[in-house]
This record gives structure tokens, sequence and C-alpha cells, in this order.
């Protein structure tokens, strides 16, 4: 229609902009496929966003009858009765934080430090293999560590382990009662074997995006392998380490199997880790099948509801984390 | 000042040891499941383990054949409901995303990657199982779709990113559309990338036992249709391990060496695939 070409810059009179051409463009784009390709793709899209409302309206809703029964009482108190429908979460939440927190004290060490190996110090083709290996086991499903940790791992911990732990670590609390070998020190075992690939994989990434000028920079002013590792190079990933301990902590978090068959699944709380124990993973998979009447299915699903929110809190800051240092270290903002 | 450099070289030496020890022992945990596993599980593999129904209790003998085939059923459905879902999803990511829209679907995928498994076992139960009133393979299948589909969705994005954009420029310079740049140019040159980022994301959930568990449930004999509990072989081996009866646990074993040995064949493959690709692509 008009003749002299418009730049963007140039505002369009108004007159120019009649509607009839922007439909025939419309139209073009609609018979070119163009638009319904888009349609088609962004309805896709926005179903991903529709589950994940979905999921939490449906956990929401659906633990309302324990919410307005027990409010925050249901937190705090450690009574898990179904027959007298009097349900308090404590000895799950108990566990879970306990056996999560002594995994992730054994895998911490064992996985930065392999990881600190592997980006740093081992040749890159030694190192690439045993990345790979070491993703291999990420992908081990947890029920087959399950079966291996009642046929394996138990046993050995019940007769070589805890008793020697027993007698020389004796006197502090956590090694104290009978031996059973299931129990909480089984799942924590359990539990950094499943969370030493994350930590290990994700912190090597970090290391590896740190600059290359920085341990140039070391090594030059005659600071040893070591010493420009560890004084340089890990605090420069620093924050990202720390996020790959975030995603490993919500991973032992909501892992259900494994722990589900070595825990002993007993609600109590004990000081000592030989003691049997329960999760809030593990509560869910073994009695939401039986669970009668809908306060007992409810109130399984609001301890789901706990562990959904605490896993997704503890995933995004991991997230932020992680995004942070790489985006630093490889110098694109 | 020679012995503080001889304590520092002690100290290098030393860590560097120790560190490498890191890494030796988690590598050899690997090797002691797989060699544990595949010592126990291959000697109790037999055909009738692949061929039968499960024996009654009490009686020895037996097999699994209808976990092996409520597995696949399982995964047919996983497959159909997450891949494209997943799939298109992260075209419209990486071709057609504005900012805000974007935003909010990563945010989504990223949020439901994190949802423990056993939570969406949950979801399934009370979208599916409630209003059905029925354990199903539906249920199941789709809990695995739902885990399936962030996992599909952001390796296509970051395979599609990773076409060099000349490619898409020849193709509308050619006078092509964009859907048909998309649909003939973009995909094709990943389409091996994106296969393999599926085909992990189906080794992933194939191992799942926890959404299961009350979505397909279990079932001693063959299922028919999509509204019937259905066996699996994560649940069996969960069932098989608990219980009491050696019998039942020899066949956990077997059952377990095959779940393994798939997951990590489907594993080893896709990477293999992957790193010979170019860089690019990686």
């Amino acid at each position: 229609m008009s003749i002299i070409p418009v730049s963007a810059e140039t505002p369009i009179p108004p007159r120019f902009r009649a509607p009839r051409r922007r439909l025939s463009s419309y139209i073009q784009r609609l018979r070119s496929g163009d638009e319904i390709a888009h349609l088609i793709t962004l309805a896709f899209a926005a179903a991903v966003v529709l589950i994940t409302v979905l999921l939490v309206y449906e956990l929401w809703t659906h633990s309302a009858l324990p919410r307005q029964r027990f409010g925050w009482r249901f937190l705090v108190t450690s009574t898990w009765d179904p027959v007298l429908e009097n349900f308090g979460a404590l000895p799950f939440i108990f566990g879970t934080l306990v056996t999560s927190a002594v995994s992730l004290g054994l895998a911490l060490p064992l996985g930065v430090g392999a990881a600190i190996f592997l980006a740093e110090l081992a040749p890159p083709r030694i190192s690439q293999r045993l990345a790979f290996v070491i993703e291999l086991l990420a992908a081990v499903p947890s029920v087959i560590l399950g079966l291996l940790g009642i046929f394996l791992l138990v046993p050995f911990l019940r007769t070589e382990v805890e008793p020697v732990l027993k007698a020389t670590l004796g006197f502090l609390p956590l090694f104290q009662g009978q031996i059973y070998g299931i129990g909480l020190l089984a799942a924590s075992v359990i539990l950094t074997i499943m969370i030493i690939p994350f930590i290990i994989s994700i912190s090597r990434e970090v290391l590896l995006a740190v600059p290359v000028d920085q341990r140039e920079a070391a090594l030059a002013l005659g600071a040893t392998r070591w010493e420009a590792t560890w004084r340089v190079v890990v605090p420069y990933a620093k924050t990202g380490i720390y996020g790959s301990i975030f995603l490993a902590l919500a991973r032992a978090l909501g892992e259900t199997m494994a722990v589900t068959m070595v825990i002993g699944n007993d609600p109590r709380i004990s000081s000592s880790l030989f003691a049997p124990g329960y999760t809030i993973a593990a509560v869910i998979a073994n009695e939401f099948t039986e669970a009668t009447g809908n306060l007992y299915l409810q109130s399984l699903i609001e301890l789901g509801l706990v562990l959904f929110l605490v896993t997704i809190i503890i995933n995004a800051l991991a997230r932020v984390l992680i995004v942070v240092t790489t985006r630093r270290g490889t110098g694109h903002p | 000042m020679n012995s503080r450099l001889g304590w520092r070289k002690f100290v290098n030496a030393f860590m560097l040891t120790l560190t490498g020890l890191c890494a030796l022992l988690s590598v050899s945990v690997l090797l002691i499941v797989l060699g544990y596993l595949a010592w126990n599980g291959w000697q109790y593999l037999t055909w009738t383990f692949l061929t039968h129904l499960p024996a009654p209790v009490g009686e020895s003998g037996g097999g699994m054949a209808n976990a092996i085939v409520g597995s696949a059923k399982l995964l047919l459905i996983a497959a159909i409901t997450g891949i494209p879902t997943g799939l298109l999803g992260g075209i419209y990511l990486a071709e057609f995303g504005g900012r805000t829209f974007s935003f909010l679907v990563r945010y989504s995928a990223d949020l439901l990657n994190g949802v423990p498994s056993i939570v969406m076992g949950i979801f399934a139960y009370t979208v599916v199982v409630l209003p059905m009133h029925h354990f199903s393979a539906l249920a199941g299948g789709l809990a695995l779709g739902v885990m399936l589909i962030p996992i599909v969705l952001r390796s296509t994005e970051d395979f599609l990113r990773a076409v060099p954009n000349p490619l898409r420029e020849g193709a509308l310079a050619l006078g092509a559309s964009k859907w048909k740049a998309i649909a003939t140019i973009v995909i094709p040159a990943s389409i091996r990338a994106i296969a393999t980022g599926a085909l992990l994301g189906l080794a992933r959930v194939a191992g799942e036992t926890a959404p299961l568990l009350f979505t397909s449930f279990n079932n001693q004999f063959w299922s028919h249709g999509l509204n019937q509990p259905t066996a699996s072989l994560p649940v069996m081996i969960y069932q098989y391990a608990i219980s009491p009866y050696p019998d039942w646990h020899r066949q956990a074993w077997a059952a377990g060496f095959i779940l393994l040995m798939l997951v990590l064949i489907a594993n080893v493959g896709a990477r293999l695939i992957l790193s010979r690709k170019s860089p690019a692509l990686r």
C-alpha cells in the first residue's frame, strides 16, 4: 500500500495501520502454518504449567481435613494412631532429618574430595571415564539399592560395623543400644550411596567452570597443585558446591524405596543411630494403600505436602546457587 | 625454608592421594552393586522366570512374565503422554517462547523435576485413582508420564538451542516458513540428541517404584486393558525382597538383574550416541 518503506524507528501514521492489513498478514501467517505451530506448542507448554498448578491444588485440597483438625500441632506431636484417628508427624520428620543429615555428613567429604580429584588433579581422560561411571551410579534404581541394602548392607552392618562402633564410640549416645542392622544408620548409608553421584557430578561441573587463569596465577606464585586447588579454585566455586549439597539434600529428603526397605519402619524418636526409625516418604509408601477413613488418608497426603514444600524450597535454592557460580565462572553474565 | 617446602610437597602428595581415594571409593561402590547383583541375578535367571506367572504363596517356581509386560505397558503410557508434551513444550521454549511465559514454563518444569517421586504417586492417586475407584495401569503410566515431562522438555530445549542459527537463517532465506524451517531443518539436525534425551528419561522412570505403589498397585495375574491393577518389575522387586520366602528373594534378584541391565544399557547407549555427535550438540 505505502510506497515509501517505513523503518522501525519512524512512527507509523495512524492511517497506515489499517486493520485490514494486520488481518491479512495474520491470515498469511495462519496459512503458512506458523501461527498454528505456535499455538500447538504453546498449548503443550501451558499444559506443563497447568499440571504443576493442579499438583499443588490437589495436594492442598486433599489435606484439608487434618489441617483443620490438628493445625500446626500436626508437625510437632508424635502420636500416630490410626485407630483413635490422632495423627502427629514428628517421628517421621525426625527420621527424615536425621537420615538426611547423617548421609550428607558422610557424602560431603567423599563427594567433594572425589569431585576435586576428577576436576583438578586427575588427567582429563581418566576424569571423563570416572565421571561417566559415576553418572551410571546415579542411574541405578533406588529399589535395587534397597535390595542390596537388605541382603548385603544390613548383615554387614550388623556383624561387622555396628559392634565395632559400639565398642569404640559406645560412650556417645549415637552408638548405644540394641544392634539390629536395620535402622537409621543403614538408611543413612544407603542414602549416602544415592546422593554421592549428584554431589560429585555437579561439584565437578562447577569446578571445571572456574577460569583457567585463576589456577595459572596461583601456580605462577609458586603454589603447589593442592594449594592452588584448595586456596583458589575451591573458594571460587564455593557457592556452586553449596548448590550441589542442597540438591543432594533434596534428593535425600524425598528418597523413598531404599530407605523404606532398610530403616525398620518404627515411628519412635531415639538418640541412637542403631535404632529403627521411620521417614515421611517411607510412611506414605507403607500405609497409603491401607489407610482407612478420610482423616487417615488425608494425614498421609498432608505429609506428602510437607515433603513437597521442603524439597521444592531446597531445590530452588540449589539451582540459584549453581547458576550463580557457573555463570560467573564462564564469564557469561 | 627447605623443610617448609618439603612439608608443602608432602601435603600436596597426601591430599592428591586422599582425593583420589575418594573417587576410587565412589566408583568401587558401583562395581560392588553391579558385581553382586550380576552374580546373584544371573544365577536365578531362568526361562520359567521370564515366561510364567508368579506362583501362589508357598509354592516354589513361577516367574514374572506379567510384571515384565506390565512394566512395558506402563512405560508405553508414560511415553505416549510424557514425550509429546515435553517435546512440544521444549520446541515452544526454544523456538517461539517470549519472556514471561517461558520463564513460567521453565519454572514449572523445574518444580515438577524436583517433586519427590512418592508425591507424584499421591498426585496420580488423587487425580486418576480416586475418581475411577480403581488402581490402574493408566494411573501408574500417567504418574511416570508426568515425571518424564520435565526431563524431555529441558533436554529438547537444550538440544534445539545447540542447533546453530545459520541453519535456521538459511532455511528462512530460501523462503521456508518458520514452522517448515523448524520441522524440516532444526529438528532433524538434533533428532538423535532429542531421542537419546527421551530414552534417558524413560530409563530413569523405568526404575521408579514409589509412584507405582498406590497407582498401578500390583497384580499376581495378567492384567487386561488399562483399568486394572498392573504388576511391574520395580514393585515386584520391592514386594519380593521384603517377603519372608527365600524363593521370592531369588526371584527378586533375578528381576533386579533384568531391571538394572535395561537401565544401564539404555544409559550407556544414549551417552555413546550423544558423545559421537558434534560437541555443539552435547
